[in-house]
């Protein structure tokens, strides 16, 4: 057995890297909320109402925080209290809906005097944990029925409540456990059938029917050319591969006019618009390609360097609705331009990359999964977030990690990050 | 293990996704440059700069309506926040109580008011203003607004002028070229004239930074667009003469104008009751009261009202007959206090001397003579029947611009009625109806209608002997040119030499003594020979209405003159004294001392509410 390594210091144990990048997303954040609240609160002197000042306050709220989770509270304790966590949470998640506050049309904010936090950013956090805590279990096996109808009630239960909230956004972030699963052993297929049907279901909807039946033959040609190619050359596999091509085209068929029955010929008008809403297919009445667009004037005006702090008019004026939140990126783009929005993309990247590093690194498998949970989150959530400002991504209000205005979110990223940074603390000391 | 490789491919994925942003964002930031433009666009401000409304003029140069900056406080009683009550109430110089009676109000009334933005106070003074717009960023909430209105120098011509209003939504629907914020002009002048009145919008265009404030100047200006001022027009009106007008007219009802005969310019055109110019400029607050006026100041009476013409038509008589070659000068008829068209029935006239010629008959205006007249002119054996001879009646009084719009270069003109022959036939049965059916138009009355403006005219007519101008208010001027057709002589069909008979008996009229039975003679006027004629229209609601008109002078007339005074009785009363009395100033610019009384006397009358009185024709 290894000895001990507590002698190590503190300056060694912790990774430097994920705690600069963090500082750096968070200074970042700031200095954007500062600059798109110019046109709206005017005036460059201290005002403690101020936006920027109200997050710099809960940069320090957040800092209290990890500095707790780094240095004070033992790890194991994630791994004792998650899955109580996990269900008060549930119970949070049901209450939002009955008691909860709508803001920008789902109910799923608690509103606690001048705070308003969403119980579904908790979640993530304990789901998360639960769902490293299960998965490293000792005779834990992916493929075996059991275990896979725990994950899918790990990952399902708060996925089902989430989407009775209507928070497109956070169960957009709940796929991303497809790709821990994916790195757990789960095979490569499911995501490959997981993508292939939000691509049908899109299809479906939003174009007549044969869009969608030329997208199946294409991927059923490109599944079995692969087959052919990549797998056993027996004559029974052969066989299989025919029979599995030909189940899986009536499947995709059966899936694809279903889809579109039920769209068209079974959801009431208002459900269907809703659906057509929530996926971006048709701007909402509030006018999601009216921000789209204004939001891709704003960061299309950049240039390559952007007109400089403070300088840019999109965002300021008001052009660009929710400046401070969700679209908060658009400030990036419009005052620092191609190379300011590249840094931040790449810095979250390398903050993402250095994530998986550690959790491969690490021998803890619980360090593990619950690294690539939340690396997945968070690359979700870049995705999502910075696709839709430059409209890659329908219209879906989900923060820019760190980034974007707002006290709660900005406090449960800090959380989830610095839990993995406690963890890898707690993996460099002991092993 | 397995696992490595997951590993690298999920990173490759990753670096996958962050180049498709990445590509993405260069595309639009650096390859494309829509969004550029766009947002250039974003930032740009288009201020409309409003052009001067057009200036009316009178004939001589004064000026009728102009412009006048006007600043108003506007609140928006929603955007209030921590106001600083004192220090506005002491910027504005308003007291306390203003202050809390309005804040008051508007708490009051908060979810009716909502978001509007209503006017806090109206009409400060141009230093109050300067000094709140220095400070109006103290109070949020409040903000000046710089207006234009029309102002009217002279208390003249309120209905001819009319008045501008902003331009409502539905007014928006109808004409797309309006935006909300612009007056257009409502009625009169102002609406007739609304296109040249107006002129066109410009605009500034300015760039704006990232704090929302106006920086520079667009491309230095040169996209800008200059507002084209509104061109100014001139009235054919004389401001001192319709405000005499009117001063005569007050406390009647009817109509006064004066024409000048050789022009057919309107030189007065006064309503009574009639809109006071002080309440054009802000007539949203005026609108509901004028409108339930029972007697109808907006009225517009010269053109608009339908009146028999009375007595006066008797010259029109005349001179057809004349034309027609059924009457000579020198034919005198009988009268014994009226004219017996039946065995039982009898068209009254006064007493006189009898039997008369045609000048004396047009001095006295005796009833029977004109009956004789008309029904020679009916009976006349050139024509197979009277429907046949009274076509061609019908025919010359056209001729004299009766029977239909004039064609005034004005708004809401009307055009009486001549009645056709047809209508008699459709009363009376085809062919079945004689002179003795029709017998009232032989003195004006009966189914003939017109208006006062036609009346005007046709004392314009006898003033030129034979053709008129049409009227019109617009002068000729360089910035406007009048329309050929108001240069355009209209002659009657009689012919010019008829109406120097005619002339002499009004002149007779006028100048005659009363014992010869003279009706007109309080128009008379020291120095210059006035010919007139007198009528008493007779008027199934109410009292006679008193009708006059003159020219003058006889040889080559300078002004010709209508008044029909509605229910004021005998023509030679009231309508005869202010008709003269307008031409008088005009000619003389002062009334001779030895008319003074005549004047206040007329001014002083009120002849609103007369009772009806005995019947009579004169």
């Amino acid at each position: 057995m290894t000895p001990l390594r507590s002698d190590r210091g503190v300056a060694r144990s912790l990774d430097w890297a994920l705690i600069v990048s963090w500082l750096a997303l968070v200074l970042t954040g700031v200095l954007c909320i500062y600059s798109a609240s110019q046109g709206a609160e005017g005036g460059e002197g201290f005002n403690p109402g101020a936006r920027y000042v109200k997050q710099l306050m809960w940069i320090g709220i957040s800092m209290g925080a990890a500095l707790l989770i780094t240095f004070v509270i033992k790890p194991h304790v994630w791994e004792v209290l998650c899955t109580p966590a996990y269900i008060m949470v549930a119970v949070l998640l049901v209450a939002v809906i009955v008691f909860g506050s709508e803001i920008n049309g789902s109910k799923s904010w608690f509103r606690l005097g001048p705070v308003a936090f969403q119980p579904s950013e908790l979640s993530k956090i304990t789901t998360s944990l639960v769902l490293a805590h299960y998965m490293r279990t000792p005779g834990f096996k992916i493929t075996r029925f059991k275990d896979i109808l725990m994950l899918a009630a790990i990952v399902g239960i708060p996925a089902v409540i989430i989407l009775a909230q209507g928070e497109t956004g956070t169960l957009l972030v709940y796929m991303s456990y497809a790709f821990v699963l994916y790195r757990e052993g789960m095979s490569g297929w499911w995501l490959a059938l997981i993508g292939a049907a939000i691509v049908l279901f899109i299809a479906a909807i939003r174009w007549p029917l044969w869009v969608a039946g030329i997208l199946l033959t294409v991927m059923l040609v490109a599944y079995f050319l692969f087959c052919r190619i990549h797998g056993s050359r027996s004559f029974v596999a052969r066989r299989n591969l025919w029979i599995v091509t030909a189940l899986l085209a009536v499947a995709g068929a059966v899936y694809i006019y279903s889809t579109n029955f039920v769209f068209n010929n079974v959801l009431r008008p208002h459900q269907r618009s809703r659906i057509e809403v929530l996926l971006g297919i048709t701007e909402d009445k509030m006018g999601a390609g009216y921000n789209v667009n204004q939001s891709m004037i704003a960061i299309g005006s950049g240039g390559l360097s952007g007109k400089g702090f403070l300088q840019g008019t999109q965002t300021s004026y008001g052009f660009v609705p929710e400046q401070c939140t969700d679209f908060i990126f658009c400030t990036v783009g419009e005052e620092f331009g191609f190379l300011g929005c590249a840094a931040l993309i790449l810095l979250f990247a390398f903050l993402i990359w250095r994530i998986l590093h550690d959790a491969e690194a690490s021998r803890e498998p619980f360090t593990r999964i619950y690294g690539y949970c939340l690396a997945g989150c968070f690359f979700m959530h870049l995705m999502i977030n910075v696709g839709m400002t430059i409209g890659l991504m329908p219209v879906i209000g989900i923060p820019l990690p760190f980034i974007s205005y707002g006290g709660s979110s900005m406090l449960s990223f800090t959380v989830m990050l610095f839990i993995f940074v406690a963890l890898v603390r707690r993996d460099r000391k002991y092993f | 293990m397995e696992s490595r490789p997951r590993h690298t491919k999920l990173v490759i994925g990753l670096a996958v996704a962050v180049l498709i942003l990445l590509g993405r964002l260069f595309y639009i930031q650096i390859i494309n440059d829509r969004y550029k433009r766009d947002a250039l666009n974003n930032s740009i401000v288009y201020e409309t700069i409003y052009p001067p409304r057009g200036i009316i003029h009178d004939r001589n140069g004064e000026i009728l309506v102009g412009n006048a900056t006007s600043y108003d406080i506007m609140v928006t009683p929603r955007e209030i926040s921590s106001l600083d009550t004192l220090r506005l109430a002491e910027v504005l110089g308003v007291d306390m109580d203003f202050m809390r009676e309005k804040l008051d109000y508007y708490r009051t009334y908060r979810s009716r008011i909502g978001f509007k933005t209503l006017t806090f106070i109206k009409n400060v003074d141009a230093a109050t203003y300067m000094r709140f717009a220095e400070m109006e960023y103290l109070f949020p909430g409040f903000k000046g607004q710089v207006r234009t209105i029309r102002t009217h120098p002279f208390n003249a011509g309120g209905n001819l002028l009319g008045y501008i209003s902003e331009v409502d939504g539905d007014y928006i629907r109808k004409h797309p070229e309006y935006r909300a914020g612009d007056d257009v002009g409502r009625t009169g002048l102002e609406a007739a004239r609304e296109e040249d009145l107006r002129g066109s919008k410009g605009y500034h265009i300015y760039l704006r930074d990232s704090r929302n404030r106006v920086l520079t100047s667009y491309n230095n200006g040169e996209d800008d667009l200059l507002a084209v001022p509104g061109k100014d027009i001139t009235t054919t009106i004389d401001a001192h003469l319709q405000q005499y007008g009117q001063q005569l007219m007050q406390n009647k009802k009817g109509s006064l104008i004066a024409i000048e005969p050789s022009t057919g310019e309107i030189l007065a055109m006064v309503t009574s009751p009639g809109i006071d110019v002080d309440v054009l400029s802000d007539m949203g607050k005026n609108y509901a009261e004028l409108a339930a006026n029972p007697d109808k100041p907006m009225f517009n009476r010269p053109v608009q009202a339908s009146y028999p013409p009375g007595s006066v038509f008797k010259l029109v008589n005349g001179l057809i007959g004349m034309q027609e070659g059924v009457l000579e000068p020198w034919m005198k008829y009988p009268c014994s206090k009226g004219y017996q068209y039946t065995s039982t029935r009898k068209l009254g006239c006064h007493s006189h001397k009898s039997p008369l010629d045609f000048d004396h008959a047009v001095m006295t205006s005796c009833n029977a003579y004109f009956c004789y007249v008309f029904k020679s002119i009916l009976e006349n054996p050139a024509y197979s029947s009277t429907k046949e001879a009274y076509d061609r009646w019908e025919q010359y009084v056209r001729s004299f611009g009766f029977g239909s719009p004039l064609g005034l270069d004005y708004p809401g003109e009307l055009g009486g009625s001549v009645p056709k022959s047809s209508r008699y036939d459709k009363i009376y049965g085809k062919n079945h109806w004689r002179f003795t059916s029709v017998v009232s138009l032989s003195i004006g009355q009966g189914e003939l209608l017109c208006t006062p403006l036609q009346i005007a005219n046709l004392c314009a007519t006898i003033a030129n002997r034979g053709w008129y101008i049409t009227p019109h208010i617009i002068k000729d001027s360089e910035d406007l040119s009048i329309d050929d057709k108001y240069r355009e002589k209209h002659y009657t069909e009689v012919d010019a030499k008829h109406f120097e008979k005619a002339v002499k008996g009004m002149s007779m009229a006028v100048n005659g003594t009363v014992q010869d039975g003279a009706t007109g003679t309080m128009a008379r006027i020291p120095g210059v020979e006035v010919c007139g004629k007198t009528g008493t229209a007779e008027n199934p609601h109410g009292a006679d209405h008193s009708v006059f008109i003159c020219f003058a002078p006889r040889e080559n007339p300078q002004i010709a003159v209508a008044a029909y005074i509605e229910n004021a009785g005998f023509g030679g009363t009231w309508a005869c004294p202010i008709a003269s009395l307008l031409a008088e100033k005009y000619l003389n610019g002062e009334i001779d001392e030895s008319r003074k009384w005549v004047e206040s006397r007329a001014m002083e009358a009120n002849l609103m509410n007369v009772q009806k009185k005995e019947k009579k024709t004169q």
